[in-house]
């Protein structure tokens, strides 16, 4: 999805009747009942081998289909209406090939034996007119077919099946606590995605999987009419491969902040009330609050804005398709190429583990398997500083040198040719025991960061720019205040390199990006990123103030 | 089936009115058949097509709204869904923000669709691939690119009289050209309506020409300078242009929340924010560029004046906002376009002492919703001007810099050119603001 189609929806009035269609979110609008329909397994599996077998007969030696439902549903309120609820739907399949050596792929919406068959004649029809300008033949890293398997996300409450007047009642009531709490304005929203998938290739694996996820957030927003300022502050909710169960928060899961920074920090339930009752106190606060003297700072960063630094800055240069020059076009290359990663040089400090996942319960990238039936896992990124591997699929494992996808290929609709996408890449806690306190109490002159804001990296990673939702002054080794205007600039490796350590695990909490956006044409994905509160030593932090009269 | 002609289009509405025992009900079909290719690498890597056409039915009961959509179009089919949009209405809150449909509404003529590209095959985008591919590889240059067409249509009906068509044909093309040791990149954009003005040729060309002059770049440091635009720069990638024409609503800016917020309240319609030589308007008629007729409301796209010599013209109101403020409702257009000069970028450059060309902004993201500051960096083909010439190519940098700032700055303006279904033109722009340097090619 392109962001701003996001922003729009967010930042603007609905128009009633019809939200656009847009990947991951759009579809078409249906009724909420039909969500909870279930497709056969038995019927998807008779219609993936009419398309196995056509395109066999047309001359594929490889084939995947991918029978797809993706349901959605999105909840938009204002203060105290509700500006849109919408259903969506997108049921179709996609059909994947290799001819002549080639990649071809074909998708419809008539899911039919015919109409499938139709589409793996149209995809091996393209492959045969690429082969003609292709140089490099696919090769596909081997893969074991699974039978007959299932997976789904282990959730408690499929949010789906909660009547939609429950959930408006629940982001009406933090509006309320919003209002109540300071706010001039405030926009609720909650995203729920449900993708039924069922996967069968030539390899013999015939994969159904239920995937959900789920993301309430908002934006608070207070205004000083004299002065004409105004200020936000969004939701400290991350969104989540969980049910609806995410709503219902446990006081185990609450993580506070530094003291004197009135921050709390949710794992795996959030309070939504609370959240927005903080969010109006602190959009009042950022009014005034002292506008930041920009230079060198140690900077103690929240899970819940660090997630997005890791995302940019580590996830995205060690995806191998950047690395190799496949998104040249679009999302760029990588810094981290195979020369740089030869020379040892250190990505980061001694403190810094990073690894990838398609495993960790609650996250957004959990599947048991990816798009082209690989068996998912865990595996190192990077290892005590160093880069160790990257993030890789079966067309790509032999380019550098090695024998098995890491089960990370997706894509973001029936519609979209799947490829390789960022699993949930984190950062490992601290081994020593320490609290964010004990962290604070030993810098100098800081700025805590919590919450997602403003964020930019270059093609290749090296240089970004992050901003934030909330930033309070340390000072000898206590928090002294909130500021405003502040937004760091670093580079990747001095950045990493900086790292001076992070909490423990009892201070562990994923951060998730709901719309990652990749490709040509551009598809989303969902992804989180684990960690622990970290502290980066001497960051350049600049002051983002304009005038414009 | 994807492309549904108006006749078949509106005998599907017809009937899915004819079902409806709402007060009102409108239905909307949407079609599209596209086909893309990609290549990396100077290879293929991925290619595709792809059709489907939907019904999306909206049924009222008083300030009650349902949604439904179905994508067959057999009589049972069709009655479900209208039921089901009715049933939904039924169960729904009332809109305090209701507004009755529309009536009969006149619209322009559009010329938005081109025979010659709803007719693109996989073959011809394969050869422009081969042909993209071949005029790299001789020059030990690595091509990577996209090529994206089709044709796609919108069908609109109610109950109150309202009834629109249109038909659409784009293509998009980009290509990225880097040199093989990965030390200069160049990059070319553009998309038409009809397939006769696209040569991948000439714009392959233009890409590695800026890849191998990108070689051995400077660093200079950071701070102000005098910038010459390349349109790419100011609307592809979410461009910085993009940000103020999507900052124009007129209900954020009564609210306060806006750049557009006056102090004390209300907003800044009628004011001279910008250089006397910015006029910026939409025109669905445009030779060039042309855009969609009817909004998805079905309020009527006709030319409008957003910025005039640097006067705030016009705003966004929908329709509930433009009823509360005493104001004329506003269509969404689907592109706008920005008067220049008549000069080339070649010509910019020779008017420029000193100064810096760029190719592309990269990565635009808000910083500060206030001010409209984003940030941002350079790609693909930076270069130092000096006394009229490009004197070499420098390293890319960041960017901080606000639309409504940019624009007070204006030196020149050239020519505009169609992209991203706009028309841009290339803007030279005195202190543009870098605030550091990136290694990234």
């Amino acid at each position: 999805m392109k962001r701003r189609d996001f922003v729009g929806l967010t930042g603007l009035a609905t128009g009633a009747l019809f939200l656009p269609t847009i990947p991951g979110l759009g579809g078409n609008p249906v009724d909420p009942a039909r969500l909870l329909e279930a497709v056969d397994p038995a019927v998807n599996k008779r219609l993936a081998d009419a398309a196995l077998n056509a395109a066999k007969a047309a001359g594929a030696t490889y084939t995947d289909v991918r029978i797809g439902r993706y349901l959605n549903q999105s909840i938009f309120t204002r203060e105290k209406q509700v500006q849109n609820i919408a259903s969506g739907e997108s049921f179709g399949a996609g059909v994947r090939v290799i001819a002549n050596g080639t990649w071809g792929f074909a998708a419809t919406n008539t899911v039919t034996e015919a109409g499938l068959a139709k589409a793996a004649q149209l995809a091996v029809q393209i492959a045969k007119a690429n082969s003609k300008v292709q140089k490099e033949q696919v090769k596909l890293a081997p893969q074991q077919g699974y039978g007959t398997v299932s997976w789904k996300t282990p959730i408690q409450q499929n949010a789906f099946e909660v009547p939609v007047k429950q959930k408006v009642e629940l982001l009406l009531a933090a509006n309320a606590k919003a209002l109540e709490n300071g706010a001039s304005f405030v926009n609720s929203s909650l995203f729920q995605i449900n993708e039924q998938k069922y996967f069968a290739s030539t390899d013999g694996s015939y994969i159904d999987q239920d995937v959900h996820r789920i993301w309430p957030t908002f934006s608070v927003t207070a205004i000083d009419k004299a002065s004409g300022k105004f200020r936000s502050r969004d939701a400290m909710s991350a969104p989540m491969g969980l049910g609806y169960e995410y709503l219902s928060p446990k006081a185990a899961d609450k993580i506070p902040g530094p003291a004197g920074s009135d921050i709390i920090g949710y794992k795996n339930s959030y309070d939504i009330l609370e959240d927005a009752a903080a969010a109006a106190k602190h959009a009042r606060t950022k009014l005034t609050a002292k506008s930041v003297v920009p230079g060198k700072y140690d900077l103690v960063l929240d899970p819940n804005h660090l997630g997005l630094t890791i995302h940019e800055s580590v996830g995205h240069p060690t995806e191998l398709d950047r690395v190799l020059g496949y998104e040249a076009n679009y999302a760029g290359t990588s810094f981290a190429t195979q020369e740089w990663k030869a020379k040892n040089i250190p990505f980061g400090s001694k403190q810094v583990n990073i690894v990838a996942d398609k495993l960790q319960p609650g996250s957004l990238g959990a599947v048991g398997y990816d798009d082209e039936g690989v068996k998912t896992k865990q595996w190192d990124l990077i290892k005590e500083g160093k880069l160790v591997d990257y993030q890789k699929i079966r067309d790509q494992a032999h380019i550098v040198g090695q024998k098995e996808s890491d089960g990370c290929c997706y894509a973001d609709s029936w519609s979209s040719v799947q490829f390789q996408r960022m699993p949930n890449v984190s950062l490992q806690p601290g081994k020593e025991k320490m609290s964010v306190d004990d962290m604070v109490s030993k810098v100098d002159k800081g700025i805590f960061i919590a919450g997602r804001g403003s964020y930019s990296i270059d093609q290749q990673r090296y240089n970004f720019q992050f901003g934030g939702q909330v930033f309070y002054a340390i000072d000898k080794g206590k928090i002294t205040g909130m500021l405003e205007d502040v937004a760091y600039q670093a580079n990747t490796q001095e950045f990493w390199n900086s790292c001076a350590g992070s909490c423990d695990q009892s201070d562990y909490r994923l951060f998730g990006s709901f719309f990652d956006g990749k490709g040509q044409p551009s598809q989303v994905s969902a992804v989180s990123h684990g960690s622990a509160t970290t502290r980066f030593n001497g960051v350049n932090v600049i002051n983002t103030a304009r005038k414009i009269g | 089936m994807a492309i549904l002609s108006q006749d078949e289009a509106q005998a599907i509405l017809k009937k899915v009115l004819s079902f409806s025992t709402a007060d009102e009900c409108a239905g909307q079909l949407n079609g599209r058949t596209t086909g893309n290719i990609r290549y990396a690498r100077n290879n293929v890597s991925t290619a595709g097509s792809s059709d489907n056409v939907s019904l999306a039915v909206e049924a009222r009961f008083g300030k009650r709204s349902g949604v439904a959509t179905c994508n067959q179009f057999d009589d049972a089919t069709l009655r479900r869904c209208v039921q089901r949009a009715e049933e939904i209405a039924k169960l729904a809150p009332e809109d305090p923000e209701y507004m009755p449909m529309l009536g009969p509404q006149q619209f322009l003529t559009p010329n938005s669709y081109a025979a010659a590209t709803a007719g693109i095959t996989a073959d011809f985008r394969a050869q422009v691939a081969a042909d993209s591919i071949a005029l790299c590889e001789p020059r030990k240059l690595t091509a990577a690119g996209y090529l994206e067409d089709g044709p796609s249509f919108v069908a609109i009906r109610n109950n109150k009289g309202l009834e629109g068509y249109q038909q659409f044909t784009r293509l998009d093309y980009s290509v990225t050209v880097r040199t093989a040791d990965g030390t200069g990149s160049g990059y070319a954009v553009a998309d038409y309506t009809d397939v006769a003005k696209f040569n991948a040729k000439t714009l392959t060309s233009i890409a590695a020409t800026k890849a191998a002059g990108s070689v051995a770049a400077k660093a200079i440091e950071p701070g102000k300078y005098t910038v010459i635009l390349e349109p790419a720069a100011l609307v592809s990638d979410e461009g910085i242009l993009n940000r103020l024409m999507y900052a124009l609503d007129a209900r954020e800016a009564d609210e306060g929340r806006s750049f557009l917020s006056k102090k004390g309240g209300g907003n800044k319609l009628g004011e001279k924010l910008f250089d006397p030589r910015v006029t910026i308007y939409s025109d669905p008629l445009n030779a060039t560029a042309p855009g969609r007729v009817f909004d998805g409301d079905g309020l009527p796209v006709k030319r409008m004046t957003w910025v005039e010599k640097g006067v705030m013209k016009n705003l966004y109101y929908s329709r509930y906002w433009a009823e509360k403020s005493k104001k004329p409702a506003t269509a969404f257009p689907s592109g706008w376009i920005m008067e220049g000069g008549t000069q080339s970028v070649d010509d910019l450059i020779k008017g420029t002492a000193k100064g810096i060309l760029v190719t592309r902004l990269w990565y635009i993201r808000d910083v500060d919703p206030q001010t409209l500051l984003v940030t941002g960096l350079t790609r693909d083909g930076t270069f130092y001007i000096e006394n009229g010439k490009i004197k070499h190519p420098i390293k890319n940098m960041r960017f901080n810099e606000s639309p409504v700032i940019m624009l007070n700055n204006i030196e020149a303006m050239g020519k505009p050119v169609r992209l991203g279904g706009n028309m841009v033109p290339p803007l030279k722009i005195r202190d543009f603001t870098f605030t550091s340097l990136s290694d990234a090619v």
